[in-house]
């Protein structure tokens, strides 16, 4: 640590005003501080609210909170392949191998792509490169299908940092979650590759047979029309290769396909307890995403309808990506709701608007990434109404 | 569209050549600092709906150029004899007249065209551009200047309209009036589906606005 720090500092002139590089300082200055934190604090005038770490640190927090979900995703994406392809007995190192193999590239291209075009901005605008990245580049990942073509990850990340982002004035800016506006992207740009049947990497091998690609989301959307029972259908589901992927304790654990990070709703609630723990993200959101959707699930019950919609709720919590989503993406600060009253009505809001969605759109399975993105945008009208409703309340207190 | 009418002022005694530096900007202003579509922001509608495929794109521009150069003569020589409380529905009227006639040819000679553009035509007549054309300057303008007015405002409207949908014939379904142009090259190409719906062509102009004003540092004044 020393010796880099030394090596920093032997460099710094050159990228100072006057020196060689001096068009290139901000980019210097990004890496320097992301390695250490800088020595300057702010001064005695301006800021109300101080804290002892700056935006790298707390971007890095969260990633830390992502790590449960990646590492299981890279087990996963293995486990999964093999038992696709009928060698349900192959070890854990081949399945970790088979999984970083389909995993990291997409994490690379994702942060490649992502950090070049904010040090191509952050040169030209002359402004400190933007935090923002860290976490969006490694939440694009997570939320891909395990054999997406990664030109379509280097295409759809550079939509969602230049027209998501940059297009607004950069980090802090922008109104919808970046790395959902990455699959927003893909999603209505090549849809045949990030839905139907693409939750697992098959390769080149052959898939066993009786192998098939649906999701619990496709088939309670199937047992809605043909009438079947959704819970007897799930369990039923993957007789002979995969019995039982279905059932509710083993979508609670994320054993299944999907997106490489949002199968596991354990693994999700343990990144929600490390963002709790450390202040980093809102549990007040968390809570009420999984709140509201769990008692749209409920009201749905009571109305009856077809087999989906008469699914019990605490199903809604443990398929798809509701808890990816609700921990990771809706508790970015910059487009949740920033009063404590609107972080309860969006994320309530999100909830509810998931489940109908779900049930209700048959050309959209899943209803978590268009619910967060539709509040994004009402996330500053919920402010103003929180913000005027409290002015007048406390008008009416006021004794003039 | 406000009621207010640009002014060119003309000079009565000396008679001005056809093209003087004055009428040469109404032709070329509208191009690029006075573009209808990504400057005064008119006829954003028909440019989202008709630019999936360069063919239509381009008809639809050449009507709307004739449409609007045409009111714009034909209202210019009325313009001191219509009442100004009823002006609009004198304006619409010869609008619609050039409209039909427009809908009638292409119905006549290029009749797939003319079904891809549907409804489009007939609604060059709400197309603000027309109207605020009128209004903003054939209702004060003599005939000759309105007419080229009509034309350089039709041509900034093509211009767009063919700018987005370049992009969204190449990209969205890689040919360029129909001629499958990476097929032909032999490279398999996937065609980007967002391209094809409105909310892509809403993107394209907004980045076509943001190219346009860094290059002539155009900013909106408050």
């Amino acid at each position: 640590m020393e010796f880099l720090k030394h090596q920093i500092e032997k460099i710094k002139p050159h990228f100072e005003k006057g020196g060689k590089w001096e068009k290139h300082y901000y980019s210097f200055e990004a890496l320097e501080t992301f390695l250490f934190a800088p020595a300057t604090t702010n001064g005695i005038k301006g800021s109300q609210i101080r804290d002892a770490i700056d935006l790298k640190r707390l971007m890095m927090t969260v990633i830390i909170a992502m790590v449960p979900c990646l590492l299981f995703g890279i087990w996963n994406v293995g486990h999964q392949h093999f038992l696709a392809t009928g060698q349900a007995a192959a070890g854990f190192g081949d399945k970790i191998w088979v999984g970083i193999v389909q995993v990291m590239p997409i994490v690379i291209v994702s942060y490649g792509v992502g950090l070049g075009i904010e040090f191509v901005f952050a040169t030209f605008r002359r402004h400190p490169v933007n935090e923002g990245f860290l976490v969006t580049g490694m939440l694009i990942p997570l939320v891909m299908p395990p054999d997406i073509p990664l030109w379509q990850v280097a295409i759809a990340t550079a939509f969602a940092v230049i027209i998501g982002k940059e297009a607004f004035g950069g980090t802090g800016m922008n109104v919808m979650n970046v790395a959902l506006t990455a699959r927003a992207f893909l999603y209505f740009a090549y849809p045949t590759d990030i839905s139907g049947s693409v939750w697992t990497y098959l390769g080149d091998a052959k898939a066993v047979a009786g192998y098939s690609g649906a999701t619990p989301l496709s088939i309670a959307a199937d047992a809605a029309t043909t009438g079947t029972n959704v819970v007897g259908s799930l369990n039923s589901f993957g007789a002979g290769w995969n019995e039982g992927v279905f059932s509710f304790s083993n979508m609670f654990m994320g054993i299944m396909p999907g997106c490489i990070g949002e199968t596991s709703t354990l693994m999700c609630l343990i990144g929600a307890f490390i963002l709790i723990a450390t202040g980093a993200g809102s549990w007040k959101i968390i809570v009420s995403v999984f709140g509201g959707a769990y008692a749209m699930g409920l009201l749905l019950n009571l109305i009856g309808g077809n087999a989906f919609v008469e699914m019990p709720a605490h199903y809604h919590l443990v398929i798809g990506g509701l808890a990816f989503g609700a921990v990771f993406m809706a508790t970015d600060p910059v487009t949740a709701s920033q009063t404590e009253t609107g972080k309860w009505i969006y994320g309530i809001l999100i909830g509810v608007f998931t489940v109908m969605i779900r049930v209700y759109n048959p050309a959209y399975p899943e209803g978590i990434m268009l619910a967060i993105l539709l509040m994004n945008v009402f996330a500053p009208l919920i402010d103003y109404f929180v913000v005027s409703a409290n002015k007048k309340r406390r008008l009416q207190r006021a004794t003039v | 569209m406000s009621a207010e009418t640009a002014e060119v002022e003309v000079v009565e005694k000396k008679s001005e050549p056809l093209f003087s530096k004055k009428n040469k900007k109404l032709l070329t202003n509208p191009l690029d600092i006075d573009n209808p579509i990504t400057v005064q922001i008119l006829g954003v509608c028909s440019a989202l709906a008709v630019t999936t495929q360069m063919k239509p794109a381009f008809v639809m521009s050449l009507g709307l150029m004739i449409v609007t150069a045409s009111s714009n003569v034909v209202i210019s020589f009325m313009r001191n004899s219509i009442p100004s409380r009823i002006r609009i529905i004198v304006q619409l009227a010869i609008v619609s007249l050039w409209v039909i006639l427009v809908d009638q040819i292409l119905k006549a000679y290029v009749y797939d065209v003319s079904k891809q553009l549907s409804v489009f035509v007939g609604l060059i007549i709400t197309n603000c551009i027309v109207m605020g054309r009128l209004e903003a300057f054939a209702m004060g303008n003599k005939p000759w200047p309105s007419f080229l007015d009509g034309i350089g405002n039709g041509l900034g409207y093509g211009l767009i309209l063919m700018t987005v949908a370049f992009v969204r014939e190449l990209f969205g379904a890689g040919s360029l009036f129909g001629f499958k142009v990476f097929e032909s090259m032999g490279v398999r190409y996937t065609g980007n589906g967002l391209l094809l719906l409105p909310a892509g062509a809403c993107i394209l102009v907004g980045i076509v606005i943001w190219i346009q004003r860094t290059l002539n540092g155009h900013r909106e004044s408050h």
